[in-house]
């Protein structure tokens, strides 16, 4: 079972990472890229990371793919970009390779440490108690882990948020006439 | 069939491996900006994937926590990327990243 569930979410996420590089519509890319998110959604709740699995749907392919789509009919450029375009001819060929080697690199160190024992991680007691509790113990564990050990991390990524939105409106928002941008 | 093969870790990690390679093939390949961002969504994805499996292997569930982080600032890079892309193409409609060289004006 756990088998059928592996390769139906590896052929999601492959299928849909390769429509991503390949589409030529940028809207057909963004879908795919929804199938992906989703393929990496059940791989997550495959590894008991139910939490994640929620937040990866909500705000993956709920937030993100809904603003690049927004994106891409606001600006009008949902047209087929021609790939037949190659500006330099060596740039694909030179792509795949550098691909190939790197995927046999990460391969390689991947079997290569496939026996070693990993290090023992001791959880903190208040998130072994959460993990020891039966129900919802995934979700607990994590808010014991971010509201205890990295509180700060977390109000850290507040002040991002805030910075990101700030950014984002200056960024977006139109000149005055005669004011220098 | 049936319960002969076990779904390890190496699986995930070599799944989240060519995941992170075809993101980086597209970054090298694609011209569109917006499908570059989705090519680095993918690449995140796949370090994601790389990080829960490994939390499950280890016991930990600080890779969960750090994975929750990744998510936050994958979203506020997503929306700063993206309002820079509106504002670029709004100067220079259908612009491709090699229009894009010279940034300045």
């Amino acid at each position: 079972m756990e088998l059928f569930v592996f390769v139906v979410a590896a052929a999601m996420v492959l299928g849909g990472a390769v429509g991503v590089i390949l589409r030529s519509h940028p809207v057909h890319a963004a879908l795919s890229l929804v199938l992906t998110l989703f393929g990496v959604a059940v791989l997550f709740v495959a590894q008991e990371a139910n939490f994640l699995a929620a937040v990866q749907v909500i705000v993956y392919s709920g937030a993100i793919v809904v603003l690049f789509l927004f994106v891409i009919m606001l600006l009008g450029v949902d047209k087929v970009e021609d790939l037949k375009i190659e500006p330099f001819k060596i740039q694909r060929p030179a792509a795949v390779a550098v691909g190939a080697g790197l995927l046999s690199l990460i391969s390689l160190a991947i079997l290569v440490s496939r026996d070693a024992t990993p290090p023992t991680v001791v959880p903190s007691d208040a998130v072994q108690a959460a993990l020891d509790g039966a129900h919802d113990s995934n979700i607990r564990a994590i808010a014991r882990d971010v509201f205890g050990d990295h509180v700060l991390a977390f109000e850290l990524t507040s002040v991002l948020l805030v910075i990101a939105v700030v950014a984002t409106v200056l960024l977006a928002r139109k000149p005055r006439k005669g004011e220098k941008t | 069939m049936t319960a002969a093969v076990a779904v390890t870790t190496t699986w995930y990690l070599l799944l989240a491996a060519m995941l992170f390679v075809i993101g980086v093939v597209g970054v090298m390949v694609r011209r569109n900006p917006l499908i570059l961002f989705m090519c680095i969504e993918l690449m995140l994805n796949a370090v994601n994937l790389t990080f829960v499996a490994l939390a499950r292997r280890m016991g930990d569930i600080g890779g969960q926590s750090t994975v929750f982080f990744v998510m936050v600032v994958a979203a506020a890079e997503v929306v700063v990327g993206l309002g820079i892309i509106v504002a670029i193409l709004r100067r220079k409609p259908g612009a491709t990243t090699d229009d894009l060289s010279e940034l300045k004006g």
